[in-house]
């Protein structure tokens, strides 16, 4: 306190800053210069002559990133300049990425509530000419529940087992060999699973297309996935709980039925659901395996079935041009996103509820 | 026993170790006895699947091969360069080379344009957007790497086609004369659209991955430099990006696997001819997967197998790009000691 006199002449020399930061611009500019650099394209658009609102939105992009660097560089300085400059190529680059996935879920949900109705989920396309409107997907829906249902009841056990190898007993070169292969296995192109079980199950072994056929290539896919998330859960487990049983004189495998699963099992069921969601979508391999039908087949185990997305993209593909069938294709395309997603919500659902606290 | 026998040095301690490790293993052995057949069916049936998953790698493998050799054995032409696919006469004339090209191409295409902008949006979800608007945008991000890519193809036939009208005159008017971005005319299914579509696709999972590898850069490194004076932007080129740059590289492999194997929305959308076009507009060309797809209706014994001879290509080309995008990531987790 008693020094706090003697500096004040010098002080009164040298301009005191107001604050310890360098000049900022206001809050608002950045709206400023976005609305400017808007009206801007427009006025330009209207010189030149050009209406795409595309092209004008990203004139304004460009407009409004070098109005920005401009701005800052000259009240900030360039190290402030260069920061807002990232920041508005990051804000750009969201945008960017939202228009066409935005796009493609209101396409969708526009275009697919047009013909979707009871009367769709409930009926076949048998005896409906592709180019004629009216006839449904049930045929379709009942094939994909019961593929997936299939691949489910091969996929998960197969990949459940390989999980607690991997995290309760893999030590050693197998385990390392498992863990790499699983990775690798998850980004094989579903088409190639497709296939390996035409060439395995139809060429060498001889048996004809069928929905169980699919369920294979499906399964290929699916058990990846579920060992990769089942592995995450049960390593999850605290050590403690194992130890605790163990040293009760629970033997190991009733420990890992009783105590380790238990405790895992709404992460290991989210990981399935999600794989399911994933496999459900698969078009390519049914498209190789499975081959489609217009008509009702409940069997899986013999001859062609449909399936949801192998049925978009016949209706695209095989009736090019005709209203009614890509009508249809949207409609089908509505219902596999909305059974997608519902499958999505309710797994992580179950995961925010069985969380382990 | 053996051991203590020839164990000469230190005679004293040897009376008491085999008995008291014989005692142990009696005990050990008579308190698992009970137990014991359980555990090893259970091991059994774990282990063995893991087994089964690699048998299923190696009969992938194994079953593509065989019948891919059938396939290239008659085949007349030459399976890496000739540009026909020819199946279904009677000697048969087919190759890759036009699937190849296109393949690498479009992928090529989708890769530069996803990675930035992925890249971008993921720092927007980590260190730009306000955290309630950042959780709920990895949450929308995550659905929707979740919709089909049949769905992605539809739209992209539908809507996304019709829309490149415009970028393609404008390519045509301004960089028509490079000879790459010349349009002469056509609907616009060309690569270029597939590689957007594509691009489109993988931008989910390559923001996924990206995310992750962001939010565990150790807030330590962020707060020291924004201690320093350094802008948000200085912190990310100087500690988020150097820290997530292999986990970058992995994911961006990993959407590159993707779009190497994609096969419905390039079915949906590519008009395919079997010509190598200069032009990146013009329609034509093809991949491995839309070919296999698109030709799989009408392919005759020969011609499937001459399919499955290039999905072996294919399973090869994801094999070692997955293969080494995996290996990134395991090096990774080595040495940075943060454990994904």
């Amino acid at each position: 306190m008693s020094t706090a006199p003697t500096p004040a002449p010098t002080r009164a020399t040298v301009p005191t800053p107001r604050t310890l930061r360098g000049a900022r611009l206001p809050k608002w500019s950045p709206w400023a210069l976005a609305g400017g650099s808007l009206v801007l394209a427009v006025l330009l658009g209207l010189v030149a002559d050009m209406d795409n609102p595309a092209q004008l939105g990203l004139i304004a992009a460009v407009l409004f990133v070098l109005g920005t660097y401009g701005v800052a560089a000259r009240v900030e300085g360039r190290r402030q300049a260069k920061d807002r400059v990232a920041t508005s190529l990051v804000w750009v680059c969201f945008l960017l990425a939202v228009i066409p996935l935005a796009s493609l879920l209101w396409e969708t949900v526009r275009q697919g509530v047009k013909v979707l109705d009871f009367y769709f989920l409930s009926h076949s396309m048998g005896v409906v000419a592709d180019t004629e409107t009216g006839g449904g997907i049930y045929h379709a829906i009942l094939g994909t529940l019961e593929q997936v249902g299939l691949a489910t009841v091969v996929a998960v056990p197969v990949g459940v087992l390989t999980a607690v190898y991997l995290v309760e007993y893999g030590r050693g070169r197998l385990a390392k060999a498992v863990t790499f292969f699983v990775d690798v296995m998850t980004g094989i192109p579903s088409i190639v699973a497709g296939l390996f079980v035409l060439s395995f199950w139809i060429l060498v072994l001889d048996m004809g297309y069928s929905g169980f056929a699919g369920s294979l290539a499906l399964a290929i896919l699916m058990m990846p996935i579920v060992v990769r998330s089942t592995e995450e859960m049960l390593k999850l487990v605290p050590n403690e709980l194992r130890e605790a049983s163990l040293a009760l004189g629970v033997p190991k495998w009733r420990t890992i039925l009783k105590v380790v699963l238990p405790t895992s099992i709404g992460g290991i069921t989210t990981g399935i659901m999600l794989a399911v969601a994933r496999i459900t979508g698969e078009t390519a391999p049914v498209l190789l395996l499975v081959w489609g039908t217009n008509f009702i087949n409940t069997n899986p185990f013999a001859d062609p079935q449909a399936s949801l997305p192998l049925y978009i993209y016949q209706q695209y593909a095989n009736s090019a041009g005709y209203g009614a069938a890509y009508d249809r294709a949207w409609a089908a395309a509505l219902t596999l996103i909305a059974i997608v997603m519902i499958l999505n919500l309710v797994a992580r659902g179950i995961a925010r509820w069985k969380s382990p606290r | 026993m053996d051991t203590t026998t020839q164990n000469t040095e230190q005679p004293p301690p040897t009376p008491p170790e085999p008995a008291s490790a014989a005692t142990t293993a009696e005990e050990g052995r008579a308190a698992r006895g009970a137990t014991r057949p359980g555990d090893r069916v259970f091991l059994g049936l774990s282990r063995g699947s893991g087994i089964f998953l690699l048998v299923i790698m190696a009969a992938i493998a194994a079953f593509l091969a065989y019948r891919a050799s059938i396939a290239i054995g008659k085949d007349e032409g030459n399976f890496l360069t000739t540009m026909e696919w020819n199946t279904n006469v009677d000697p048969p004339v087919f190759g890759i080379a036009v699937l190849a090209f296109g393949t690498v191409i479009s992928s090529i295409i989708a890769m530069a344009l996803a990675v930035p902008v992925a890249v971008g949006i993921a720092l927007f979800i980590t260190h730009y957007s306000p955290r309630r608007v950042g959780g709920v945008l990895a949450y929308v991000i995550d659905l929707l790497a979740a919709v089909p890519s049949i769905v992605y193809g539809l739209w992209g036939a539908l809507v996304l086609v019709p829309h490149m009208e415009g970028l393609f005159g404008w390519l045509d008017t301004y960089f028509g004369w490079t000879g790459v971005f010349e349009w002469q005319e056509g609907a616009p299914r060309s690569l270029l659209t597939v590689g957007i579509l594509l691009a489109i696709m993988i931008l989910p999972v390559i923001t996924n991955v990206s995310r992750e590898v962001f939010r565990q850069v150790p807030r330590m490194h962020e707060e020291a430099a924004l201690a320093l004076g350094a802008t948000r932007w200085e912190v990310i080129r100087m500690s988020v990006l150097p820290f997530g740059r292999s986990g970058v590289i992995s994911a961006s492999m990993l959407g590159l696997g993707r779009a190497l194997g994609e096969t419905m929305a390039v079915a949906t959308v590519l008009s395919p001819t079997f010509k190598i076009h200069a032009s990146l507009l013009d329609p034509g060309g093809g991949t491995f997967a839309q070919n296999i797809a698109s030709k799989f209706g009408e392919a005759t014994e020969t011609g499937r197998d001459a399919l499955i001879a290039s999905g072996l290509v294919l399973f090869v080309i994801t094999l070692l790009v997955n293969g080494a995008a995996r290996m990134i990531i395991a090096r990774r987790k080595e040495y940075s000691g943060a454990n994904a």
